[in-house]
């Protein structure tokens, strides 16, 4: 159990919170690893008092954040195993690079979560910044694993270069969700227009009418689809896109029933 | 390069080829005629390029260092300045050096040197202008050219969302439009102008053709103009306000061209869709390079700002927003770039040289400007200036010190000095060069 005590204003590079990181650690030992705050080196137990004892493994390692931390970055960066509950908000990079076990955020990510995921859930029940489930900077092959849910709303780029696994965002996303996207599942409550644009891959699933580029054609309607192993309730039409690219075979489904 | 004030030149002299340090154009084609060490006659150069000169020798310059005290500025002695600077810099956790756009590249290398020396951010001018372009540059490729290539063999010239007749004065008449060029002999009736954009701009109005779009929805009509490129069928009537016939017209034009150069202003890189804007244009690009010859170049708008990316680039492996906090340099656009950075409330001290984002950053950006210490390096008071804890003058590359510059197409220009500072500084380069003494002095 993690409860923050101050945040530095200059935010907090804590990769450190991670379940791969505390197994095994004693308490003072967790207390002792090391944090940045802007160019200054500190530790974990400047910024959180630490309480209970952490497993011996990864997997059974539970970490519990009891507060918002919304300008701590990269918690659970590359986590492979075990459960991180933040009982309030968090900063950027929440998520990225992880490769198996769960995070569960209750209230908001700030842009850049799930980044590079390649496996494993991270599910946020308030809203995400930009850039959900995105690549890395230069980076033209995005998270490749792994599920991500955002309760509220996203903003834009939501899926950016998407290769895999899933992200589900059950509010508004704001514009170029799923840009540039190669495979995997991206669905959408409802989207600002230029969905799917350059996408060559993959498919799209939108719950409400939503504007599409020229690039996109529609091919059929179809009812209660399988699309990627997820069965949809309702009347979909489906578009294939985006024109634009060659070779594209992406399919973006928009709600009509 | 030598760091010393040199003599002051007193007898009348007419100085050619001189560089112009305004915009992206670069010209170094200017005659100045000094007399007593003031530029009294200015040949070749556009109004802004003019201004400039005349108000280097002018009276409002910034001559001394400045210190604030109890909310008003002191004269300080520069040693005390540079002092006070180095200081600032050492006790921040999370400095950010910013600007660079209207120094020469030597400065930015002190800068960078400085940056990872304290553990900071350094970001510049591009992070708020043609961020976008680099982004779309970095995941797309660019089939660029010199403007070398494009006076002499462009025979379409298209400007989308810029308007160079007031932005970079001389470009059409000196590399793109109006110069006779090797395979161009005729000048401008060689060649073809379009221009696009959201209104009837002075350069539309002397385009051979203008195709008016809605505003923010440049990404469809480049869409569809790359589906016309490749013969694939499109639906739609209209896009963004234009007809199916205009764009099949335009699309034909590009592919029947024998080179043909595409020169994007902020109106696309900063409209909705930014980064995707550019991807699109680049895109469409490549794909005419299968019919003809094709290249996109971005008009990159302050004298260095191409050259600030370059030595980033070559020095830290990144263009803008390059963060040494942990001691290697991690790139984040959205996270170490300065708007987000500031208006976050990140930073907790800033350097400004070679730009003014007391006057062009969001309101947010410049609260935390004014509540932080900042210390400013220019050549005259400014918006930034004014809210600056300590001022140091610089002195103006290309005229009172030597340097290098890049120009927009990134064809490095050498700029000579031609007169002395009228500060009390060498160059800009040397100003950073004693904060860095300073601080290494500092941290032991
Ligand atoms: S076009 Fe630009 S570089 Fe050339 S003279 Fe004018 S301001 Fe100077």
């Amino acid at each position: 159990m993690l409860e923050p005590v101050s945040q530095p204003e200059c935010g907090l590079v804590a990769e450190v919170v991670s379940c791969d990181v505390f197994a095994g650690r004693s308490r003072k030992e967790i207390e002792e690893l090391e944090v940045y705050a802007g160019n200054r080196r500190r530790k974990l137990g400047d910024f959180f008092s630490v309480s209970g004892s952490a497993a011996d493994s990864p997997e059974e390692t539970r970490i519990v954040i009891a507060g918002s931390v919304e300008r701590t970055k990269w918690i659970g960066r590359g986590m492979s195993a075990g459960e991180i509950v933040v009982e309030g908000s968090t900063g950027m990079y929440t998520g990225a690079w992880m490769k198996g076990g769960r995070i569960v955020v209750k209230g908001s990510v700030d842009s850049f979560a799930g980044m590079m995921m390649d496996g494993g859930e991270l599910v946020v029940q308030g809203d995400a910044g930009d850039y959900l489930g995105c690549a890395y900077r230069g980076e033209w092959r995005g998270m490749r694993g792994g599920s991500i849910v955002v309760h509220g709303n996203a903003g834009s780029e939501a899926g950016h270069c998407l290769s895999g696994g899933r992200v589900t965002v059950k509010g508004r996303a704001e514009s170029f969700a799923g840009v540039r996207m190669h495979s995997g599942l991206l669905v959408l409550g409802s989207a600002e227009r230029r969905v799917g644009a350059q996408m060559t891959g993959g498919s799209i699933v939108v719950l409400a009418e939503t504007e599409l580029l020229p690039s996109f054609e529609l091919i059929e309607r179809v009812t209660s689809p399988e699309i990627e192993g997820v069965r949809f309730e309702g009347v979909f039409e489906v578009y294939a896109g985006d024109l634009a690219e060659r070779n594209a075979k992406g399919r973006v489904y928009v709600k009509v029933e | 390069m030598s760091l010393q004030a040199p003599e002051r030149l007193e007898e009348r002299v007419v100085v050619r080829d001189v560089g112009c340090t305004v915009c992206g154009c670069l010209c170094d084609d200017i005659e100045l005629e000094i007399e007593g060490g003031r530029i009294v006659q200015v040949r070749h150069a556009c109004a802004m390029g003019t201004a400039k000169f005349l108000h280097a020798t002018g009276d409002s310059r910034l001559r001394h260092a400045l210190i604030r005290e109890d909310g008003s500025f002191r004269r300080a002695e520069l040693q005390e300045a540079l002092d006070r600077a180095a200081e600032i810099l050492v006790d921040a956790s999370r400095p950010l050096l910013f600007g660079w756009s209207e120094t020469s590249c030597e400065a930015l290398r002190v800068g960078i040197k400085i940056a990872e020396e304290i553990g900071g951010l350094i970001d510049n001018c591009s992070s708020i202008c043609h961020s976008p372009s680099i982004l779309a540059l970095q995941s797309t490729g660019l089939p660029a050219c010199t403007l070398g290539e494009v006076k002499n063999r462009a025979d379409l010239v298209i400007y989308w969302g810029a308007n160079p007749l007031a932005s970079h004065p001389r470009h059409l008449s000196r590399y793109s439009t109006f110069p006779r060029g090797y395979f161009r002999e005729r000048g401008k009736s060689d060649r073809t102008l379009v221009v696009v954009d959201v209104r009837r701009s002075e350069t539309a109005r002397i385009a051979d053709r203008f195709i008016q779009v809605k505003p923010n929805s440049d990404y469809e009509v480049l869409t569809v103009l790359r589906m016309l490129v490749r013969e694939i069928k499109v639906k739609a009537e209209r896009t963004g306000g234009v007809s199916m016939e205009e764009l099949k017209e335009l699309a034909e034009m590009m592919k029947s061209c024998s080179f043909g150069v595409l020169f994007f202003g902020l109106g696309l890189a900063s409209s909705s869709g930014k980064s995707w804007n550019v991807s699109a244009a680049i895109k469409l690009a490549a794909d005419l390079n299968e019919h003809t010859k094709f290249a996109v170049l971005p008009m990159r708008g302050h004298c260095n700002v191409a050259g600030t990316n370059q030595v980033l680039g070559w020095q830290t492996g990144f263009p803008y927003a390059v963060d040494f906090s942990r001691g290697y340099a991690w790139y984040s656009p959205g996270e170490t770039s300065v708007v987000d950075l500031l208006a976050r409330g990140e930073v907790d001290a800033m350097l400004v040289i070679g730009a003014d984002p007391g006057a062009h950053l969001p309101r947010k950006a410049v609260e935390r400007m004014a509540e932080i210490p900042l210390i400013a390096i220019d050549i005259s008071h400014t918006p930034t200036t004014m809210l600056a804890d300590v001022v140091l003058p610089g002195a103006v590359v290309g005229l009172e010190s030597a340097g290098t510059c890049y120009r927009m197409d990134d064809v490095p220009v050498h700029v000579r000095q031609v007169i002395s500072p009228a500060s009390e500084v060498p160059s800009d380069e040397w100003v950073l060069e004693q904060i860095y003494r300073r601080i290494r002095r500092l941290r032991g």
